[in-house]
C-alpha cells in the first residue's frame, strides 16, 4: 500500500524548530542536576612516552576533589569501538598529545581549572612519529606490528596487462589536510553513576548505542544497568560519532567515584586539541587512457593518517577506497589503500568519511588527464561515465539508469559554465583578479558498506497511544539534519495522518531500540524505511481488524487506536532491518554490492583569485544531485548548502597547523571556517529517480556535498590561474607560491 | 583553559581623576580595562597574568568625537562602531572608518575601543595603520600631567609603548588637512570578516601636477610594531610614478619590513603581499 | 586593600525585568545570564568572541556576552533571545527562521536571531550583501548561511507587509 505523499515532498517546518528559535531547546550545558559537580580532564603534553609520575602540586585543597585515574576503572580501560586499543585513561604509556590521564571533579568550576594546572604528568619521552611517510617507513613501530591499522586491495579486470592499451599515461599525487568538525556546541556529558543505580549519561552525541556499548565495557556492568540519553545536539558531522564514548566514560567514572552527578563540557580550545578530526590523506594516481580519452587502466594508492589509535579508521579507509575510482566504467582498476598510525590524537569520522579525500584526488586528477589527451574536462567524463549494467571498481553492477551525462548537462547549463569559461579565459589576461570555473562529478554510496547494515540489524518501533498519538522510537539522533521532521513526515504519510500527530521520542537507550548509528547517510534511507514499514504495519493492523475504514481522519484514527488498545493491550510495530537478498558482498576480496544505493552528482564552482594576495573567493556554486526522493525540500536543501559550505572550508580555509602532533591553532580565531561573507548563495537542484528500498524512494544525502565541493573549487582555481592544484586546503600562502612558480 | 576568575579585581573609578589617582599611587598595579574585547579573550585562554583592572567603560571624559578647525579629537573610549558611524570621520578620515568596519564583527565593534586597541599594542591591529597615515597624535593623562605626542614613535618595540605605568591614553587627535589626498586601505586576512590581518596596508598621497607631492604609508602585521614605511615614502616623495620607481619602492619596502612565519601566515607571503598592496596603492594613484 | 577580590552585586534589566545579580566582577556576563539568571538561551560556542553564539543586546548594541565582565553590566538594559517575541507569539524573525530553515542544529540560532533583529532595527531593508555583513559575526556550521539569509529577507518582507 503506497503512502499518500501528503507530507512527503513538502517543506514541513522543523519539529523542534520552535524550541530552537526561542532559545528553549536544552543542550547538555543548559542542564543542571541537584548536587551536580563539574569535571575536567588532565592531559599529556608529550606525544609519546612512558608515564613516570603524576604529581599534585601544593596549594590546592586536593581532599575536596574527586580524582580518577586508570586504576579506578571498574571494567576494562578502553573506549570500545571496532577494537579496544584506545585506553579511556592512559595508564603506562601515552601515545598522543592531549591524551587523557587524570580526571578531576569539584563543585567550583574556577577552582577546578586551577587544579587542572596543578597536576603535573611526568612523561619520559619516546621517539614519536608525526608524518605518514615515517610511519609507513616504520621509523618507529608505534602501533601493532607495522603501524598499519588496516589495508585493502581492490582489483577489477587485469590492470597489469591493461597498460599495453594505454596510449597516454598520467601520474599525480594529491594531498588533503586534517579538518576539524567545528560543531558550534562543544562536546559535553552529564553522568550519574553508582554501583547501586548503574550508569546514566546525558549528552551531545550521534550514536547512543555506541556510547552504551563503550560504557558496558568500561564498567563491566550488565547492559540493562547502563542508560544513554541524547540531549539536543548542536551539530555533529561525525565528530560526535566516536568521541562521546570517551567523554561519557570520563563523566561516568567521576560520578562513580564521587557519588554525585558530574558534568564535563569542553571549552573550544580543549575540544579542538583533543577530539577527532578528518583523516589527512595522500593519493597517488597512475592512469592510462587511449588517445580518445577512454580510461583503460587506473592504479590508485590511497593512504590515510589515522592518528594514535584505530577508532573507525578501517571503515573510513573502506569508504575512501570504494569511492576512489568514482562514477566511471574503467575496466581495469587496482586500488591499494592503507591507514597508518601517527602520534597525533586519533582521527575519526567527519561527514564523507574517506570519500572527500579520494574524490578530491580523482576529480582533480581527471582534469589533468583530460588536458593530457587534449579533451575538455567534461568530454573526458562523458566518455567514461558508468552506464547501467556496467560495474564499479568493486564489481558492483549498476542496476539503475545512470544519467550522469544529463546531470552534467544540467549543472553546466545552470552555472553558465561554457559561456563563463570562454569569457574568463579572454578577460583574465591583464587582470589582477582571475576568474575560473570548474566542476566535479561523483557518486556517494548511502548506508553502511557491504554487509554492514546486515551486521547492524537496526530496529525501529512505531507505537500508537490510547490518545491516538503516534510515537516513533528510534536510536537515530536529531542534530540539525532533520531526523525528527523527516521521520514524522514518513510516519504521517504511511498512516494518513498529519505530522502534528507524530511524536519522535528523545533517543534514550532505556526506551528506544538500536537503530544503528546516525552516520553514513543512512538515517532516512535505512531507518526511515523501517519507520515507514512499522507505521504501515500499524495502519494495516487497524484496518485488517476492522477498526479503521478507508478515508479516515485523525479523530477516527484516534478512536480506532483507543479501541484497539483497549481490546488488545497495545498497538505497536517493531521492524528489524532485512538485508536485500540480491545484495552480496565479500569482505575477503572486497568485491560485490558495496552500497544499496548511490546518489549521483555534479558540482560546479566559480571562483575569483586575486593574484596580488592569492586569495580565492567562491562567487557562485551550483550543486546538482540525483537523490531518489526529496522528503523535505527545505531540510534537504539545507543539508546540501551546509555541506557545500563545509566543503568550501575544506578547500580554502580550514588548515590545521600541526606542531609535533598537536594542533597549534586550536581557537576559532586561528582555525578559519567561512563566515556569511565567505560563501556565495549556494544553488541546489535535485533530481529524483526513486530508489525502491528507500522510504518514498529516498536515498541518503547527508555526506554527498563534502565529496564534490573541494575538487570543483580546485579545478576552478586551476582553470583561472594555470596552477596545478595538488593539495587542499589551498591557502593563500600555498597558492601564492604556486602562482610564483607558474610565472617563473 | 580558563583563568581563575575569583582572582581578578575589576573596579569602577567614578571619575577620570579617580582613575589616574589610583594608577599614580602605585604605577603598574592597576591597569585600565576598556571594552574588554582583548583582555577577556586572554582571560578565557588563561593568559592574563595581571590581576587588577580599573573599568573605564563609563567615564564620559574618555568618550566623544569633537571637531575643532585644525583637528578632530576622539576620546580613547570611542568604539569602532562610533568611528564608522561618525559623519566627520567618514568624510575626512575614511581609512580609519574602513579599518573600524573591518575589525572583528559588529559585536566586537560595539565594545572595542581605539584606546584599548592602541594599548593592546598588537602589530596586527587594524586601526593603527590608518592612524599613522593620518599623523595621529595621542594624549596621555596621569595624576601629574597631561602630555601629547605623535602616534608615530609611540610604539617602541613589540608590545612596548611609550606609556608609563601611571598613565592612560585619553585622546586621539587627527589633524585635518588630508581631505584632497588619494587614500587607500586594504586589510588582508584569512577570510572576509572576523579575521586577524596577515597584512594591513594604509596609504595616502597628495598629487600635484603628476608628481607625488607628499605621501604616507603604514603597514601592519609585517614587523614587531605597526610600521610607518618612512624609507618607502622617501623614495616616492616628489617623484612621478613610473615602473622603475615602483620597483625601487617595492625593494625599499622589503628592506623596511620584517615579516615572520607564525601560525597564521608566512614571512614570504606577508612580504610579497605587502609589496603587491604597495603596487595596488600606486596603481590607484596613477589612475 | 582586601586580600582577595570580592563578589559584586549589579542591578540591570533583563528582558524588561529588573534583576539583581551577584558574582565576581570579572565573571563573564554569559555565565551569569545562564547560571544565575536562568536564561540558558544564550550559548557559548568559542569563549573568544569569534562565533557570536553568545550575542545579546546590551543598551541597544549587539555584544558578545562572553567578553563582557559582569561589573560592566551594572545599570544595563539587556535583551536575550528569551525576550524576543511575546508570550506564545513568535517575533517575525523567529517565525521566518522557523519556516525558511534558518535553524538546523539550533545552537547558533539564538545569537543569529539577535544579530538579525539588531540588523533590521538599524537597517530595515538591507541588501543581501548588507545581511551577510551584518551577520558575519555569527558563525553557523550547519546551514551554509543560505537559508539564514532567506529567513532574514522573509522577515523584512513580512514586516513590510505588516506596516
Amino acid at each position: 500500500m503506497a503512502p499518500a505523499n501528503r507530507q512527503i515532498g513538502k517543506p514541513v517546518p522543523r519539529k523542534e524548530g520552535r524550541e530552537k528559535v526561542t532559545g528553549a531547546a536544552r543542550y547538555v550545558d543548559d542542564l543542571a542536576f541537584p548536587g551536580m559537580i563539574h569535571g575536567v580532564t588532565v592531559r599529556s603534553s608529550v606525544a609519546r612516552g612512558k608515564i613516570r609520575e603524576i604529581r599534585f602540586a601544593p596549594g590546592i585543597p586536593w581532599n575536596e576533589f574527586t580524582i580518577v585515574a586508570a586504576k579506578d576503572i571498574p571494567g576494562k580501560n578502553c573506549v570500545a569501538l571496532l577494537i579496544e586499543d584506545q585506553p579511556c585513561l592512559a595508564e603506562q604509556f601515552v601515545n598522543h598529545p592531549e591524551e587523557p590521564v587524570v580526571l578531576l571533579a569539584h563543585p567550583d568550576k574556577y577552582l577546578l581549572e586551577e587544579a587542572r594546572r596543578a597536576v603535573q604528568i611526568e612523561v619520559e619521552p619516546l621517539p614519536a612519529i608525526f608524518a605518514m611517510e615515517d610511519s609507513l617507513a616504520r621509523k618507529e613501530i608505534i602501533w601493532g606490528e607495522d603501524n598499519i591499522f588496516k589495508s585493502y586491495l581492490v582489483e577489477k579486470g587485469n590492470l597489469d596487462a591493461a597498460w599495453a592499451a594505454a596510449e597516454v599515461v598520467v601520474e599525480g599525487e594529491y594531498d588533503t589536510g586534517a579538518q576539524e568538525q567545528l560543531y558550534i556546541e562543544t562536546q559535553g556529558m552529564i553522568a550519574q553513576a553508582s554501583p547501586e543505580t548503574g550508569v546514566t549519561v546525558w549528552g551531545s552525541l550521534q550514536c547512543p548505542y555506541y556510547v552504551h556499548k563503550a560504557l558496558v565495557r568500561l564498567f563491566g556492568l550488565p547492559k540493562e544497568t547502563i542508560r544513554v540519553v541524547q540531549t539536543e545536539t548542536g551539530g555533529g558531522f561525525g565528530g560526535k560519532e566516536e568521541y562521546p564514548s570517551m567523554i561519557a566514560g570520563h563523566a561516568a567514572l567521576l560520578s562513580w567515584k564521587s557519588g554525585k552527578p558530574v558534568k564535563i563540557v569542553y571549552d573550544r580550545a580543549e575540544d579542538m586539541a583533543a577530539t577527532t578530526k578528518r583523516h589527512p590523506s595522500r593519493t597517488r594516481h597512475r592512469t592510462g587512457v587511449t588517445r580518445e580519452g577512454k580510461l583503460v587502466a587506473m592504479q590508485i594508492d590511497f593512504d590515510l593518517d589515522g592518528g594514535a589509535y584505530e577508532t573507525l579508521s578501517p571503515v573510513v579507509l573502506s569508504r575512501g577506497t570504494i569511492h576512489a575510482a568514482g562514477p566511471y566504467g574503467c575496466p581495469n582498476v587496482r586500488i591499494r589503500s592503507r591507514v597508518v598510525a601517527t602520534n597525533a590524537p586519533p582521527h575519526g569520522a567527519f561527514r564523507g568519511f574517506g570519500a572527500p579525500q579520494s574524490v578530491f584526488a580523482l576529480e582533480r586528477h581527471l582534469d589533468r588527464v583530460a588536458a593530457a589527451v587534449g579533451l575538455s574536462p567534461e568530454e573526458l567524463r562523458r566518455r567514461n561515465f558508468i552506464r547501467e549494467g556496467e560495474t564499479l571498481a568493486v564489481g558492483q553492477v549498476i542496476h539503475e539508469k545512470v544519467e550522469m551525462s544529463k546531470l552534467l548537462d544540467r549543472a553546466l547549463e545552470l552555472s553558465g559554465y561554457h559561456e563563463k569559461r570562454a569569457r574568463f579565459q579572454k578577460e583574465n589576461s591583464g587582470c589582477a583578479v582571475k576568474k575560473g570555473i570548474g566542476f566535479a562529478s561523483f557518486l556517494h554510496g548511502a548506508g553502511f558498506t557491504g554487509s554492514g547494515e546486515e551486521y547492524l540489524g537496526s530496529e525501529a518501533l512505531v507505537s500508537a497511544t490510547r490518545e491516538g498519538k503516534v510515537q516513533v522510537l528510534a536510536g537515530s539522533t536529531e542534530m540539525g539534519q532533520g531526523t525528527n521532521t523527516v521521520f514524522a513526515q514518513i510516519a504521517a504519510d504511511a498512516m494518513g495522518l498529519d505530522c502534528e500527530e507524530i511524536e519522535i521520542l528523545q533517543p534514550d537507550t532505556a526506551l528506544v531500540p538500536n537503530s544503528g548509528p546516525t552516520v553514513a547517510s543512512r538515517t532516512v534511507m535505512i531507518v526511515g524505511k523501517l519507520v515507514e514499514t512499522a507505521a504501515l504495519n500499524i495502519k494495516r493492523s487497524l484496518e485488517e481488524k476492522g477498526f479503521l475504514k478507508a478515508g479516515f481522519d485523525k479523530d477516527e484514527f484516534r478512536e480506532a487506536s483507543r479501541r484497539y488498545i483497549e481490546r488488545f493491550g497495545g498497538l505497536q510495530s517493531l521492524v528489524k532491518y532485512q538485508h536485500p537478498a540480491d545484495l552480496h558482498w565479500d569482505d575477503g576480496t572486497y568485491q560485490g554490492d558495496a552500497y544499496g544505493a548511490y546518489a549521483w552528482a555534479v558540482y560546479v564552482a566559480e571562483v575569483s583569485v586575486d593574484t596580488r594576495t592569492a586569495e580565492t573567493r567562491v562567487d557562485d556554486f551550483v550543486a546538482v544531485q540525483e537523490v531518489g526522493k526529496v522528503i523535505n525540500p527545505v531540510l534537504a536543501g539545507g543539508q546540501i548548502e551546509g555541506g557545500v559550505a563545509q566543503g568550501i572550508g575544506y578547500a580554502l580555509y580550514e588548515n590545521v597547523v600541526w606542531q609535533e602532533g598537536r594542533m597549534a591553532n586550536g581557537q576559532m580565531t586561528n582555525y578559519i571556517m567561512p563566515t556569511s561573507m565567505d560563501v556565495p548563495a549556494i544553488r541546489v537542484y535535485f533530481e529524483e529517480m526513486p530508489y525502491a528500498r528507500g522510504p518514498a524512494g529516498a536515498k541518503g544525502i547527508g555526506e554527498l556535498p563534502l565529496d564534490g565541493t573541494a575538487p570543483a573549487i580546485a579545478n576552478a582555481i586551476s582553470q583561472a590561474t594555470g596552477v596545478d592544484v595538488r593539495s587542499i586546503p589551498i591557502t593563500p600562502e600555498k597558492l601564492l607560491e604556486l602562482l610564483e612558480n607558474v610565472h617563473a | 583553559m580558563r583563568s581563575c576568575v575569583p582572582d581578578y579585581w575589576l573596579e569602577t573609578p567614578h571619575t577620570l581623576a579617580e582613575a589616574v589617582e589610583r594608577m599614580g599611587r602605585a604605577p603598574g598595579e592597576w591597569k585600565p580595562f576598556a571594552g574588554g574585547t582583548d583582555l577577556m579573550v586572554l582571560l578565557e585562554a588563561g593568559k592574563l597574568p595581571h590581576r587588577k583592572f580599573l573599568s573605564l567603560w563609563k567615564l564620559p571624559e574618555l568618550r566623544g568625537i569633537v571637531q575643532t578647525s585644525g583637528e578632530v579629537a576622539l576620546g580613547a573610549l570611542t568604539t569602532y562602531s562610533e568611528v564608522w558611524r561618525s559623519a566627520v570621520l567618514g568624510r575626512e578620515f575614511p581609512l580609519l572608518c574602513r579599518a573600524a568596519a573591518e575589525t572583528g564583527s559588529i559585536a566586537t565593534q560595539n565594545r572595542g575601543t581605539l584606546g584599548g586597541n592602541i594599548a593592546n599594542a598588537s602589530p596586527a591591529a587594524d586601526s593603527p595603520p590608518a592612524l599613522l597615515v593620518y599623523d595621529a597624535e595621542l594624549e596621555m593623562i596621569s595624576a601629574s600631567e597631561k602630555r601629547r605626542m605623535p602616534f608615530h614613535g609611540f610604539w617602541l618595540g613589540y608590545k612596548k609603548l611609550a606609556l608609563r605605568g601611571d598613565e592612560l591614553i585619553s585622546k586621539i587627535y587627527l589633524p585635518r588637512g588630508k581631505v584632497g589626498w588619494r587614500q587607500f586601505y586594504r586589510k588582508v586576512g584569512a577570510r572576509r570578516a572576523q579575521a586577524i590581518s596577515k597584512v594591513c596596508f594604509a596609504g595616502a598621497a597628495q598629487l600635484e601636477g603628476g608628481r607625488i607631492a607628499d605621501v604616507r604609508i603604514a603597514v601592519g602585521s609585517v614587523a614587531p610594531v605597526v610600521l610607518r614605511a618612512v624609507e618607502t615614502e622617501n623614495i616616492l616623495r616628489g617623484e612621478r610614478l613610473t615602473p622603475p620607481l615602483l620597483r625601487k619602492a617595492r625593494e625599499t619596502l622589503a628592506g623596511e619590513i620584517a615579516p615572520i612565519d607564525d601560525i597564521r601566515s608566512t614571512a614570504h607571503y606577508r612580504l610579497r603581499v605587502a609589496q603587491n598592496l604597495l603596487a595596488q596603492f600606486c596603481e590607484a594613484l596613477a589612475a | 586593600m582586601p586580600e582577595a577580590p570580592r563578589k559584586v552585586r549589579v542591578h540591570c534589566q533583563i528582558n524588561g525585568m529588573p534583576m539583581s545579580l551577584e558574582a565576581f566582577p570579572m565573571a563573564r556576563l554569559l555565565d551569569v545570564l545562564r547560571e544565575q539568571a536562568g536564561f540558558t538561551g544564550t550559548k557559548e560556542g568559542c569563549g573568544e568572541g569569534e562565533c557570536g553564539a553568545c550575542s545579546i543586546e546590551m543598551d541597544g548594541a549587539l555584544v558578545n556576552s562572553c567578553l563582557v565582565p559582569l561589573l560592566q553590566a551594572d545599570g544595563a538594559k539587556i535583551c536575550t533571545i528569551e525576550g524576543m517575541g511575546q508570550v506564545g507569539l513568535l517575533d517575525a524573525v523567529q517565525q521566518a527562521f522557523l519556516i525558511h530553515g534558518g535553524a538546523q542544529c539550533g545552537i547558533c540560532t539564538p545569537g543569529m536571531i539577535m544579530a538579525a533583529k539588531n540588523l533590521l532595527v538599524r537597517n530595515p531593508e538591507p541588501t543581501e550583501s548588507e545581511i551577510r555583513e551584518g551577520l558575519s559575526g555569527n558563525l553557523c556550521r550547519c546551514t551554509g548561511y543560505t537559508r539564514i539569509l532567506a529567513s532574514v529577507v522573509a522577515a523584512c518582507r513580512g514586516s513590510r507587509q505588516g506596516r
